[in-house]
């Protein structure tokens, strides 16, 4: 019996290191995985939690259900291509997706600062009730709370949905094997550079639009078609590099891809070369690997060209024997390189 | 992407690496000068492509990574005051000083911001006469004449509450230092392109002839940097050791007029200290005079100390390119890019990160 009470245990990030959050915390990269690894985990620690998925895989009664949560504290509330309401509604959604659920009830919890303005609200609801139901979701379950001005930025939503799991599905990064193909469902970083262009004013030649868009129904696809999906990850934070990281890193494998068959759009190229990014770790809200069995790989990328998002789907790599890192890529030149999991968040560069 | 994608294109790659494994008869050994050339080299595997005689040694050419402890602690000291906005490239927010970063102060409430150019801590000060705006100003020559230019427009906008940490180094004393050390393997260099496309390329030529070595202005693409390698190591094959310009598409023998003399209005040269070498003889910029009242360090009372480096850390060796950052016991270990012990560990494009991030075996 183990008679440590919670009080008892020490922060385990050393005060040395970081004695108070900083933005890197939220980046979506490896600072971000130590506080949960370290903080979280280790506080609330049970095999449910340390699976590690996009959601929580529940038993209930003889079915399986699925439930996740999500925060949404965007700059600005509206961005080419979406806004709060849509996200809010959508990033929980793809969540429950990527466990292979349908995703069925939402709660939607509002924190709201002093002076936002009604009608601003207004919008974000109705895009929310839109959201809901394009996705086939019902809200059926809310808090509100209203914090004094300066206290909040503007509104902040977080959204918990519960799923239902078709019996037979399976999926989750433990069930990924050597050979396994690497499928990615479309083109990356244009979420990630429509709201970084939007919030510091940069300018292009047209409209880079976010690709936010609710992923359950190209899930849905792909699990009635009968293949055997040994996992999905949605790649928001930490773009493709983070995900194809956190699912390696709970495998006994390496998953090497090709940079020549990641498509990306020439815009989202560009404002990377200009800030200095790299498109594999800018942020998406509407892309996921999907990875299952090579036979299954051409299949799948079918069915995701079948849909409007996943007209640029492509087989970008594969699962193989444990390998020096866990994932490695192939540079556009030929030679081979790491693609490590990101330290902090993408800095632009000085030259 | 148009303009991109030809340089990276793998064909011509192999072409090229083909090309020098042809030529190549001997040993040699090659240092490309700036951070971005390194990164180029490391993230795309331009050296896998190599023969093995061809060693590329990676060069102090990171201004994040030698800015200096001491001025790194000015700038958080400043950051963290009242009334003050301190505006900052993105990749210095993060770089250590001896006990806190600019990330940090900002997590403690000082008001530090991400900026593009010193144009728009320039607005920011416009836009807040009841606070200060400081602008660290760091960088090669590549980023000094927009900081020449901030200068003279707060002077012409009459802004007194406006002020610079100005940490501007310049690369051919750093050339100097590294090829008069003891011990100096370098044959040959890959001068950073984007530095001459301001400077031009004159100044290297006393250099060249002075210490018997070719340079070549060479860019940042994969292609670009191989057809730099080729044309300085023909030279080497043919014993010449002159100074030659691969990136055409950019840069002028006698480089950008009016920057220059913008610069040389706003600036004067003065000795400068480089994290993990010392300090460097004539290596950089300071404010004129005439524009004193535009210098942070005169304008806030900070305190001034000497910090010594770890001593465990190479990072003198590494950016002098007698060591790889494998050589170092602590890389990896101790020293990551969250926790650095030093320079070259700090910024992406400092030559430890860079071997970090793309080479470093882990785990598996």
């Amino acid at each position: 019996m183990n008679d440590t009470r919670i009080t008892d245990m020490i922060c385990p990030i050393p005060l040395s290191d970081y004695p108070e959050i900083t933005m890197a915390h939220g980046g979506g990269g490896r600072l971000m995985n130590d506080l949960i690894d370290r903080v979280i985990l280790k506080a609330f620690s049970n095999p449910i939690l340390d699976s590690r998925h996009d959601g929580a895989v529940l038993e209930a009664g003889k079915g399986k259900l699925a439930f996740a949560t999500d925060s949404h504290v965007i700059t600005p509330l509206f961005f080419p291509g979406g806004d709060i309401g849509t996200l809010s509604v959508y990033g929980t959604v793809n969540d429950l997706a990527m466990c292979g659920a349908d995703a069925r009830w939402l709660s939607a919890g509002f924190i709201i600062e002093e002076g936002f303005s009604m009608e601003t609200l207004w919008r974000v609801v109705v895009s929310m009730a839109e959201a809901s139901m394009k996705t086939g979701v019902s809200i059926v379950t809310g808090d509100t709370k209203v914090v004094d001005k300066g206290k909040g930025d503007g509104i902040y939503i977080n959204t918990a949905g519960i799923g239902i799991i078709p019996a037979g599905i399976e999926i989750s990064p433990s069930r990924v094997r050597e050979g396994d193909a690497v499928v990615l469902s479309g083109d990356i970083g244009r979420h990630g550079i429509a709201i970084m262009a939007i919030r510091e004013g940069i300018r292009f030649e047209s409209t880079i639009r976010s690709d936010l868009a609710p992923l359950n129904s190209i899930t849905g696809d792909l699990l009635r078609e009968g293949l055997d999906i040994h996992c999905m990850r949605d790649l928001t934070r930490g773009g493709l590099a983070s995900g194809l990281n956190e699912i390696a890193s709970m495998t006994d494998c390496s998953i090497r891809i090709q940079e020549s068959l990641i498509p990306v759009h020439d815009e989202v190229l560009g404002a990377c070369e200009i800030l200095g990014f790299d498109p594999l770790y800018v942020a998406n809200e509407g892309r996921f690997v999907v990875i299952l069995p090579r036979e299954n790989g051409e299949r799948a990328v079918e069915i995701l060209r079948g849909h409007d998002i996943g007209r640029q789907a492509e087989i970008i790599g594969f699962v193989e024997k444990p390998s020096y890192a866990d994932v490695l890529m192939i540079s556009s030149i030929g030679s081979e390189r790491i693609i490590d999991m990101m330290s902090g968040e993408q800095l632009p560069r000085i030259c | 992407m148009k303009y991109v994608s030809e340089y990276r294109e793998r064909e011509s790659a192999l072409k090229y690496a083909g090309l020098i494994g042809k030529m190549v008869t001997k040993d040699w050994s090659i240092m490309e000068v700036c951070g971005g050339q390194t990164h180029s080299i490391v993230k795309y595997g331009i050296d896998q492509l190599l023969p093995d005689s061809v060693t590329l040694i990676h060069g102090p050419g990171c201004p994040v990574c030698v800015t200096p402890i001491e001025l790194i602690d000015q700038a958080a000291e400043i950051a963290g005051f009242e009334n003050v906005i301190f505006c900052s490239f993105g990749d210095m927010l993060r770089v250590p000083g001896s006990c806190s970063d600019l990330l940090r102060v900002k997590a403690s409430g000082g008001d530090v911001r991400m900026v593009y150019s010193p144009i728009d801590a320039i607005q920011i000060a416009a836009g807040n006469p009841d606070k200060e705006i400081v602008f660290f100003a760091v960088g090669f020559e590549t980023t000094a004449p927009v900081t020449a230019a901030a200068v003279l427009q707060a002077e012409q906008l009459g802004l007194d509450n406006f002020s610079m940490l100005v940490s501007h180094v310049l690369v051919p004393p750093a050339i100097k230092t590294v090829l008069s050390g003891e011990d100096c393997a370098i044959q040959g260099f890959l001068a950073a392109g984007h530095v001459c496309s301001v400077m031009g390329y004159t100044e290297y030529e006393p250099i060249a002839e002075k210490y018997g070595v070719p340079i070549v202005v060479t860019g940042f693409e994969p292609l670009d940097i191989l057809e730099g390698v080729h044309m300085c190591l023909k030279q080497l094959e043919q014993g010449r050791t002159e100074v030659e310009n691969q990136y055409l598409r950019a840069v002028s023998r006698e480089g950008n007029r009016p920057a220059i003399e913008l610069m040389r209005s706003v600036f004067e040269i003065t000795d400068r200290k480089w994290r993990g070498i010392g300090r460097i003889p004539d290596s950089g910029f300071m404010l004129r005079e005439q524009f004193s009242k535009f210098d942070a360090g005169k304008k806030f009372k900070v305190s001034s100390h000497e910090v010594d480096e770890p001593a465990i850390c190479i990072s003198g060796e590494v950016l002098r390119g007698n060591k790889k950052p494998f050589e170092c016991v602590a890389f990896g270990e101790e020293c990551t890019p969250e926790h650095p012990l030093g320079a070259p560990m700090v910024s992406s494009e400092g030559a430890c990160a860079a071997y970090y991030r793309y080479r470093l075996a882990r785990k598996k």
